[in-house]
């Protein structure tokens, strides 16, 4: 199984509000 | 961790993931003040941070950190019956990670916010004595005790 990681940072919150789900933002210096 | 299955797939059920590299986009780790790397946040829908942790973790105890955060962004909400489960399935489920004192301690403070029944406080003052003695958590909660 992979994460469906997200790029866009306003656009995943907006979808966060709509699911009613929380919002786990990941910073790192690798990269994906 | 992430090659985990079980990581990947709590992520996938219980939340929106975003994955930011700090060479692409340095603003975003300025908006939300991060200044190490990993650096994991933890925001509720309405996009408000409930939690954050930095620094490599083995898969144990980052689903640990994961469900702990779900746990304090329950109870930020004041959602104390969801908060009070979710701290004691974290204690549970993993009673050798750095979060299980505080989350008996927490699960103790949702039951007590919900109930106004001082009871499961000195309760929890017992257990982290005899549980976790040397957490600061035994400490915080032996006021409690007497």
């Amino acid at each position: 199984m992979t994460i469906q990681w997200r790029k866009d940072v306003d656009a995943a919150l907006n979808e966060g509000r709509t699911k009613n789900l929380p919002v786990l933002l990941d910073f790192s210096a690798a990269p994906m | 961790m992430y090659p985990d299955e079980r990581v990947a797939r709590f992520i996938n059920e219980h939340f929106v993931p975003v994955k930011i590299d700090i060479k692409e986009h340095p603003e975003i780790f300025s908006r939300f003040g991060a200044q190490w790397t990993p650096t994991l946040i933890l925001l509720d829908p309405e996009g408000k941070e409930r939690y954050r942790f930095e620094g490599y973790l083995p898969a144990e105890d980052f689903l640990a950190q994961l469900e702990f955060g779900l746990a304090k962004t329950a109870f930020a909400r004041e959602q104390l019956d969801e908060a009070e489960r979710l701290f004691r399935d974290v204690a549970q489920k993993y009673p050798k990670s750095d979060v299980a004192p505080e989350s008996l301690y927490w699960a103790a403070v949702s039951k007590y916010k919900a109930s106004h029944d001082p009871a499961p406080l000195k309760q929890v003052a017992q257990d982290l004595k005899q549980q976790y003695p040397e957490s600061s958590w035994a400490k915080k909660s032996s006021v409690w005790a007497a």
